[in-house]
Formats: structure tokens, sequence, C-alpha cells
């Protein structure tokens, strides 16, 4: 199912897409204001932009200076190829501390790899503890934001949702309420928990530490309260130095929801006395999406979803659309490297309009990405045939004046003179929700020719 | 003395040439009031951004190479189309480099462009007793940067907004998104209905908000798709191209 069909699905309800629409552009305009007010926020983004060009082109000697940090401060260091391995380390990892009661904190990584149905398959209970992660996973759906993984619910839906499965009363979706309930239910499971995993937004390659940004404190308290932590982390997450968190923190947080900072900034350097910390490095398509120049700087991405919240697309088809981890611009410069046919759609979710590159914080160029995507999968994906044939004839007709007049004299005397039906069919999606140009009697080459007769 | 006058070659873009006379003349009158030579190069076609932006960019060569051939010889290509403009900028990257291609590239502007950066004009002496709400198309806004984005700090710049302060009795209105895509973005219109009607409807009803009288902008494609909703739905707003705004005397 390509990604109009998904959207398409979406707009049956527009009420739902208003609401969508204008949530997530409240969050943009809440960006434009915080990161406007920095002075010199657009060489921040220049500078975060350089920091993480320099780390692509230097992956190899980070990674290693990395893990060689790390193990020092006494953590555990792993290296996953692929999503597989990944989740085969962090269960063994939890196997041998015996662990059923998992905690985690928001990680798009594990996500990618699957990890939670992966351990759900063993008999170990995962318990996401971000509440908007909470929310979809009680919901048994994939998040829709990467920030906002539960955008596309409305206060309503989460209270009938609680009502279920955590028996609160009906409220009317009132939030204090609910958060209060989801806070007891939580802070539950935390304290039960045997193990912790989170993400990582930065990895720093000389301090051998990593450090994980929520606004809900969730991260902490999963790893202060359990005797094993894990984080899990892409390789493009290193930046070089600790100082160079003063471009990150700063840009990060703007970018994702307008504050000036995450609520909490976690440093997590080596683990607490009689526990334990590893670290999971993962590559997962990242070495090959590297290897290719045109899509490279995806790879800058620190994943703050301000291309999300900006688009005009995403706002109004929702995160499930693009049915990939990481919905909107970035995730549509992403897939196709993973799966090119299956993620073939997304490159065209598109009007090329430019904004997602304007608000990106490290400055990835993505609608330029996207049109480049769009040449590759033409090359290398069967297309429709009527949408072949019609590029193929205009190649031809456009680069040929006598063909073009033509073509362009019997195309304006059928839209002129072809009876309604003809037109507006449903062959037509031009005319579904819109009127076609009414047709003159001369074209400028004619208006022109007569002039300079007359003239 | 005589100056040497600037020899401009006018590109109107297919569909405004099968589809928007009105815009081509309005352009051309324009113009020929600014005291250069105006050509219109007769076999004159398309800049290809139809197939690039469908990813059939290498289908397009030949016709990127017929452009380049009908406008190699002139000062400046001016047309009334950010995004055909852009095109000829930012893509035919892909044709090989000769003098002639990067010429045409590095001189191809938009019209208003060309008129306040190249000319230094801005009153050009025209009136037009409405309220106009200006559509500030993304391929001219975030390509071209004809003015300053809402996503980017900076001071606040606009070259259509340049031009139209000048003319006598119009009232420019403020809308509530003043930057926001109209959802044309080529066969998106067609390939993605859903979410480009609604994205159009969504354009038109800030200008609705905002009182305004007539929609203008500087790309004839998202008026083309906005003026379809418009008189689809029977709604009280004229689109108009801001060539012929310009060339007002009402």
């Amino acid at each position: 199912m390509s990604h109009a069909n998904r959207a398409t699905e979406f707009n049956k309800d527009e009420s739902k897409v208003n609401w969508h629409d204008k949530a997530l552009w409240y969050v943009r305009e809440k960006r434009d204001k915080s990161a406007h007010n920095v002075q010199g926020w657009e060489y921040l983004r220049q500078l975060g932009s350089g920091i993480k060009a320099n780390v692509l082109s230097n992956l190899d000697e980070y990674l290693v200076q990395f893990e060689s940090n790390a193990k020092s401060n006494g953590v555990q260091v792993h290296w996953a190829s692929n999503a597989q391995e990944h989740n085969e380390i962090v269960s063994s990892i939890l196997d041998r501390h015996n662990a059923k009661k998992v905690v985690k904190s928001k990680s798009m990584l594990t996500e990618e790899c699957h990890l939670n149905p992966y351990l759900e398959a063993k008999g170990i209970e995962v318990v996401d503890t971000d509440l908007g992660e909470r929310i979809v996973q009680l919901a048994e759906e994939p998040p829709s934001h990467i920030v906002l993984p539960a955008i596309h619910k409305t206060k309503e839906e989460v209270d009938e949702l609680f009502q279920e499965h955590l028996g609160t009363k009906p409220s009317g979706g009132n939030p204090e309420y609910l958060v209060g309930e989801a806070r007891k239910h939580l802070r539950d499971k935390f304290m039960k928990a045997d193990a912790a995993i989170t993400g990582v937004n930065f990895a720093v390659a000389d301090t051998g530490g990593v450090v994980v940004c929520t606004n809900e404190g969730n991260a902490d308290m999963g790893v202060h309260l359990s005797k094993v932590h894990i984080a899990c982390m892409g390789i493009e997450k290193i930046i070089p130095k600790e100082k160079h968190l003063g471009v990150f923190l700063r840009l990060l947080a703007r970018s994702a929801t307008g504050q000036p900072i995450t609520t909490y900034s976690s440093h997590f350097n080596k683990a607490e006395e009689g526990k334990e910390m590893h670290i999971v490095i993962v590559d997962n398509g990242r070495t090959e999406q590297l290897s290719r120049e045109d899509f490279r700087a995806s790879l800058h991405c620190i994943r703050c979803g301000a291309c999300m919240n900006t688009c005009p697309i995403y706002r109004r088809s929702g995160g499930h659309s693009y049915d990939y981890t990481i919905p909107g611009p970035i995730g549509s410069i992403l897939s196709p490297g993973k799966d090119l046919k299956k993620h073939s759609s997304l490159p065209f979710a598109s009007t090329l309009c430019g904004s997602c590159s304007n608000v990106c914080p490290v400055k990835i160029n993505i609608h330029e990405q996207l049109y480049k995507w769009r040449q590759v999968i033409v090359q290398e994906e069967k297309q429709p045939i009527l949408k072949k044939s019609i590029m193929k004839t205009a190649g031809v007709v456009l680069s040929k004046p006598k063909l073009y007049k033509l073509a362009g004299k019997s195309a304006r005397f059928a839209l002129k003179y072809a009876p309604k039906f003809m037109i507006y069919n449903k062959l037509n999606a031009w005319g579904k929700a819109r009127d076609l140009p009414e047709v003159k009697n001369d074209n400028f080459d004619d208006w022109y020719k007569k002039r300079n007769k007359n003239g | 003395m005589n100056k040497k006058r600037i020899k401009v070659g006018l590109f109107i873009p297919c569909y405004i040439n099968q589809l928007y006379p009105q815009v081509g003349i309005a352009t051309l009158e324009l113009l020929e009031k600014l005291d250069v030579d105006v050509v219109y190069p007769q076999g004159q076609t398309c800049c290809g951004q139809p197939l690039g932006n469908s990813g059939y960019e290498e289908d397009s060569k030949g016709i990127c190479n017929h452009f380049v051939e009908n406008f190699k010889t002139y000062d400046f290509i001016v047309g009334p189309s950010g995004s055909c403009i852009y095109h000829i900028k930012q893509h035919f990257d892909i044709l090989e480099q000769t003098p002639e291609v990067q010429k045409v590239r590095a001189n191809a502007y938009e019209l208003c462009e060309f008129i306040v950066k190249i000319l230094g004009k801005t009153d050009l002496g025209a009136s037009f007793p409405y309220k106009v709400g200006l559509h500030k198309s993304c391929h001219g806004l975030r390509g071209l940067k004809l003015g300053s984005c809402s996503e980017v700090q900076g001071e606040h710049y606009s070259t259509e907004e340049d031009l139209l302060s000048c003319v006598k009795g119009l009232e420019l209105m403020s809308l509530n998104r003043k930057d926001e895509c109209c959802g044309f973005g080529g066969t998106f219109a067609v390939f993605e209905e859903a979410i480009s009607a609604k994205m159009g409807k969504d354009r038109v009803q800030d200008h609705l908000d905002s009182d305004v009288e007539v929609l203008t902008g500087a790309d004839h494609s998202c008026l083309m798709h906005l003026e379809g909703i418009v008189n689809r739905n029977k709604q009280p707003l004229k689109v108009m191209h801001i060539a012929e705004i310009l060339n007002s005397t009402l």
C-alpha cells in the first residue's frame, strides 16, 4: 500500500486531520519562537552540521575511541551489525541476569530493531516508560512521531485506553487525572524492574559516556532503580567531545518542542557499584547509507522531529501513513536505503517545498535528497505503466517544438470541447476537488504571432 | 549617449503558454515598459521540471538542451514562474556544463527578482485597488530566496512585497501561515490527490479568513491549483498572477 492510499484513509476524517495539523503546527511555531530567540541560531545549525560531517568522515576512529573510553569506565561494549544481532545481544544480557521485567525509555533504535516483540516472545515483559510510548504500546500501535509518539491520539482516546488497560475511571479526557494515573502505573513498573534499557542521544567519544534526553526523567528512574542498564545506540550517535553538547543540546530541544533544553539531560558514564552498564552499538544499514554520497548527510539526524512538525504533508497524513519507524521527511530519505521497493512511494510524498531542510538543526538537505531518491527509484523500481509512458512521451514531445505545438493544440481543444463527464471522471484525480483551468481561444504563441503581424 | 539596452529572452512556461496566455501577455507588456529589449524566442517548450520532479530526469535531457539552445544568446532569461526558473538553476546540473549551459543557469531570473534585483525598480506605476493576499510559492521562496522564510532566523524581506507595496490602492493582507505550501507539487497534485487537495483547501481558507479579495503569487502552477479549488467551491476569491497586478492601471 502506498503513502497516498494511507493518506487518503487518514483524510476520511477531516476534523481529525485539522486537529492533527493544528497540534503539530503549534509545536512548529513554538520552535520558531524559541530558536529565533537564540542569537546566532543559523550559525549554531552550521556548527551542528559541521560536527556531524566530521564525525561521519572519521567514524571508524571515533567509534574505537569511544569503545576504549567506555571500557576503561567499566562499561561493557557490544557491536551489532544488524537488528537480529542487536536483539540477541540484549536478550543474552537479560538472560544472564535472569531479568524478566524490563523498563525501557524512548529509543527509536529499539523500535527499528523490533526489540519489544523479540523479547516478549521470550516471555520478558517490556514496558515503555515514556508516556507517549506507553500509550501507543497499550494501543498496540507503532509510534506515529519520533518525539511525540502518540500525537495521533486525542485525550479522549487515551481516556478509553487507560480505562481498558489501567482500570481508570472515565474522566472525559482529563489530562491531569490521566497523567496522575499513568504515573502511579509506571512507578510500580520502575520499582519492580530487573533491567533498564535506554536509547542514546549522544555518545561522547572522548569520555566514553552517553547522554539521554527526556522530559519525564524516565531514563534516570529506570537506570537508577534496576541492576542492569543497557544503552542501545546507532553508530552515528557519536560526537567527538563533551563540549560539543553545548551545540547539540541547544539545538535538539528547541527544534523538537521549542523548549530551551529537555527537562533531563542525563549523563551515564559508568555503572553504580554493584551494577552493570552495557552499550550496544548498532549498524543495521547505516554503513551502507554512509557509502551513498548523495544520501550520506541523512546520518546527521539527531531525531528532533522538527521536519515532521513543519511538513505540510506529514501534518495532514499522520505518521502511520509512512509505514516506517521514522516517519515524515527524514524517514522518507532513510527508508529507501533500507528497502527501496517497500518504501518507494515515500520520496514522492512531498511537494519538495523545502521547509524540512530549513528547520533541520543539522542542515540535512532533506528535500534535495527526496528529489534524488526519486531519480533512483525510477531507474531501479518498476513504475506504473501509465505514469511511465506519460513521462517518456513528454520527454520526447517537449524537446521537439513542432510536436509540442500539436500536443498543446489538441490538449487545449480537448479541454475546451470534451463533454464534462469525460473530463471529470474517476480517472482524473485533478478534477475530484478542483476545477480545470478555463481554456482561452488563443495560447500565448498565437497571440504573440498575431501581435507581431498587426504591429 | 545610448547605454546598451539589456536583451531579455522571455521564457513563457508551457502551462502558461497553453492555459494562461494573459499571464504571458502581462509579463511581456510589463517588461516592455521597463526599458529592456524583450524577445520571445519561438519554438520554446518547457524547462523539464515535470519530468525531473517525477524521477524522470534522465528523459528530460533533450528538453533541457532544447531550452539552452533557445536561450543561450540572451543577457537574461526571465519567466513568470519561480519553480521553472529554480529548476533551470538547480537541476540543469544533469547537462554537460558547457559555457552556454552555465550562462543560461546563471542568468535565468524569476520576473519579480529580475525587476527588483537587476533593474533596481519597485514602483512600476501600477494601481490596483483591492485587498490582496500573497501566496509565497516554495520554489521561489526557499529555492530562489525571493524572500525570508518563516523557519529561518533573520531580517524580513520579500521581493514580491517590495513590488506590491508600491502598487497604488493595493492593500496587502497578512496571513495566518505566511509561507505554507499550497500542495500543488507537480504530479504530486495527482498522485497524492487527497493531501494535495486538502493543502490547497487550507491555503484558500487562510486567504478567506484574512479578508483577501485577490490571491496572487509569482508562480502560476500554485495559482492554477488554488484557483481550481476556489472555482470548484465557488468561493469569493479572484486568483491572478502578480504580473497581471503589476501591469494593471485600474
